[in-house]
């Protein structure tokens, strides 16, 4: 008999076996996948872009010897007490609850010691992390969970969270697996139920009535505190400009790679825009109100790097929030704890289910045997080296670049690796001056 | 009706009573008046603010416990997140009257706007007139007494206190609702996800009753006339079969 060649077993693309997995699990618990994190997609990011450097017809700054600054002044529109930073780069809401009690300790001690900001989350105000930190700002959410006017009157700033990245237009999500005595007292719900916190605020539904709870916070709290307005990137020049309408200090603009505590993977995946869509458009709104760096921006999502804090500052925004960056530099997914990553069913890097409470590395749970674990003094020390490189980084790109501020970098210090990085950061493609879209549209 | 002529005014300005004219002097005047309170006590504690012309945030994050009458409909926002004071509306109030009150009284002479009541925390709302939608939205142990009716979607996702209503509710009454308790005497259009009526046993009766007493609608209902609804806690944990339901 005649063997004829046979074609080779071929996969499909659509059909990968990721998709073909998320079906059978699909098929076997009748559930959505829920997940911590931002978009794992490879999404166009700041490593498809360059700064260009100084040359002859700039002149760089001296490494070490030659001042490039990094302060930041936040809410200087309206507050009596605007908020000054040492350096560009803050720390994004996370809630205790979704974070352990330590784990919130750690943030604030980092921050501080790093001069800068950081910021609690659905749950309300701790001890831990208005105690260990200098400048601490209030969210101030749909579910308004632990809300009080005495934690209002000792915050430094309050954000107004319509929404985040890696879900907009969603609301919160705390399964009862994180459910503790002190969460569930916090949140006045009963121990160990599921939390869904609401995706609108309960007592204002659009801009003229933002405007007016924004007027009422800072009625309450004498006008003393900046207000941000924190939008998920879905519609950025909108949402912008809206936000400085209804009468924002503080713009945060949070891309799809933003984190979550827990949310469904198919929103954190579909729903949303990459941070780097984001930033041209909120700064073009900024600039058409005549309102850039009188109202500043705060960008997030996906930043790693001083490289990304200096991209981010150079297409427009004032600062930068990390959140996910600061759990790695917590301990977050550190091979270190490899053999109970493997038990869990993951690996270091991928581990994601951080709803379920057993973090190996004691941050995302509140299993006071797995939280032990973690030291907040150590873990304040990382965040604060972590800090202090990235500042370090992105002065040293400055510098580069010819700039004694890092706020002075600029949209034509950069260039893009990429079509498609060049017309969402509307900067010219490597080697020539084609910003694809900047002739066809508004943006 | 209930908004008081200015000459009446004029003679309330008695001793004891701080009239402050709030198109005369404005709003941020007045809530730092009001705040100053919590820091340098005074024995002004008896305020009535005239000329309110409908002004938002009118006594917001007021922490003390003083008396104020509000003369005139009000805005967005009055009384938010009060602790302490007593504070009357003596007209109708606007959207998210007593939104996160802490503790103290609020009281609405006439109708109240949307979300009144939302997310409170304590303390007790009392609206002689109705309340419109989403009245005690996200409440987390404010006690609401509304003379009148209310609109759709009232206590959703309530957590705890209790809303108590003398008159009728509107549609999805106590959707996705917590632990919170609604008494209702009149009708009921439609009850919203995972809220069910529940058994009047003694105990609910004996805490309509002081309820109905501190809300001043002691002898307008009795407390046999109530029905009592709460959650089935179905929706407690996500559960596929109840996807409908979400």
């Amino acid at each position: 008999m005649t063997e004829f060649p046979r074609t080779p077993p071929r996969q499909s693309w659509t059909f990968s076996n990721d998709a073909n997995a998320e079906i059978r699990r699909a098929a076997a618990t009748g559930i959505y996948d829920i997940r911590g994190g931002g978009s794992k997609r490879k999404l166009p990011h700041f490593d498809d872009l360059l700064f260009l450097g100084a040359s002859i017809s700039r002149y760089p700054l001296e490494g070490y010897r030659e001042k490039c600054s990094t302060d930041v002044w936040l809410g200087t529109r309206h507050a009596k007490k605007p908020i000054h930073l040492d350096i560009p780069i803050t720390i994004a809401g996370m809630s205790f609850g979704a974070l352990s009690g330590p784990a919130k300790e750690a943030l604030g001690r980092g921050a501080t010691e790093a001069g800068t900001s950081t910021t609690t989350g659905d749950g309300g105000m701790t001890e831990e992390e208005r105690g260990h930190s200098k400048t601490l700002v209030y969210q101030y959410l749909p579910s308004r969970y632990g809300m009080n006017p005495d934690d209002l009157r000792r915050a430094d700033a309050i954000e107004v969270v319509v929404g985040q990245g890696a879900k907009p237009g969603g609301g919160g999500m705390l399964l009862g697996q994180k459910i503790s005595d002190r969460v569930a007292e916090m949140r006045n719900l009963p121990k160990g139920i599921d939390q869904r916190s609401a995706c609108r605020h309960p007592d204002w539904t659009g801009p003229d009535d933002l405007e007016i709870k924004i007027l009422e916070l800072r009625e309450i709290t004498d006008w003393e505190k900046p207000i941000y307005v924190k939008v998920g990137g879905a519609r950025p020049y909108y949402d912008t400009a809206l936000a400085v309408k209804a009468g924002a200090d503080v713009v945060v603009v949070d891309g799809m790679q933003g984190g979550t505590a827990a949310t469904q993977d198919v929103f954190i995946e579909h729903v949303g825009m990459p941070t780097l869509a984001c930033i041209p458009q909120a700064v073009k709104a900024l600039q058409d109100l005549g309102m850039h760096r009188e109202v500043q921006l705060i960008v997030s999502g996906g930043i790693r790097s001083g490289a990304d804090v200096a991209k981010a500052l150079a297409l427009g925004a004032d600062a930068v929030a990390i959140g996910s960056a600061a759990l790695v530099a917590l301990g977050d997914n550190d091979p270190v704890y490899e053999e109970e990553y493997r038990k869990l069913g993951t690996t270091a890097g991928a581990y994601d289910d951080w709803h379920e409470g057993k973090d190996p590395a004691g941050i995302t749970t509140q299993d006071p045997e797995l939280f032990g674990r973690f030291d907040p003094v150590l873990g304040g020390r990382r965040l604060k080296n972590y800090l202090k490189v990235m500042t370090l980084e992105a002065q040293t790109i400055a510098r580069a670049c010819g700039k004694s501020h890092v706020h002075n970098l600029e949209p034509e210090d950069l260039c893009a690796l990429t079509i498609e990085a060049a017309a969402m950061a509307g900067v010219p493609l490597a080697g020539t001056s084609w910003i694809p879209g900047r002739s066809g549209g508004p943006f | 009706m209930l908004h008081t002529a200015t000459a009446e005014l004029t003679a309330a300005d008695r001793e004891g009573v701080k009239v402050f004219d709030l198109t005369a002097h404005g709003l941020r005047a007045l809530n730092q008046a009001l705040h100053d309170f919590r820091r340098n006590p005074t024995n002004e504690t008896v305020w009535e603010i005239v000329n309110t012309k409908g002004a938002h945030a009118i006594a917001v994050g007021v922490d003390a416990p003083l008396d104020i009458t509000v003369r005139g409909t009000t805005g967005y926002y009055c009384a938010g997140m009060n602790k302490q004071a007593t504070i009357r509306i003596d007209g109708s109030a606007g959207p998210g009257t007593a939104e996160n009150m802490m503790s103290g009284t609020v009281i609405v002479e006439g109708d109240a706007s949307q979300y009144a009541g939302a997310t409170g925390r304590g303390g007790l709302l009392v609206i002689k007139g109705n309340a419109s939608s989403r009245c005690g939205i996200s409440m987390k142990g404010i006690d609401i007494v509304v003379h009148g009716n209310i609109g759709h979607m009232s206590a959703f996702m309530a957590q705890s206190g209790s809303l108590v209503v003398l008159g009728d509710a509107g549609e999805a009454l106590g959707d996705s609702l917590y632990e919170a308790r609604i008494y209702v005497r009149g009708q009921v259009k439609s009850l919203g996800a995972d809220c069910i009526e529940k058994e009047m046993r003694p105990e609910h009766y004996e805490h309509l009753e002081a309820l109905l007493r501190r809300g001043l609608a002691d002898g307008k209902a009795r407390p046999e006339e109530f029905r009592r609804y709460g959650s089935a806690r179905k929706l407690y944990t996500f559960n596929i079969d109840n996807a409908s339901s979400y």
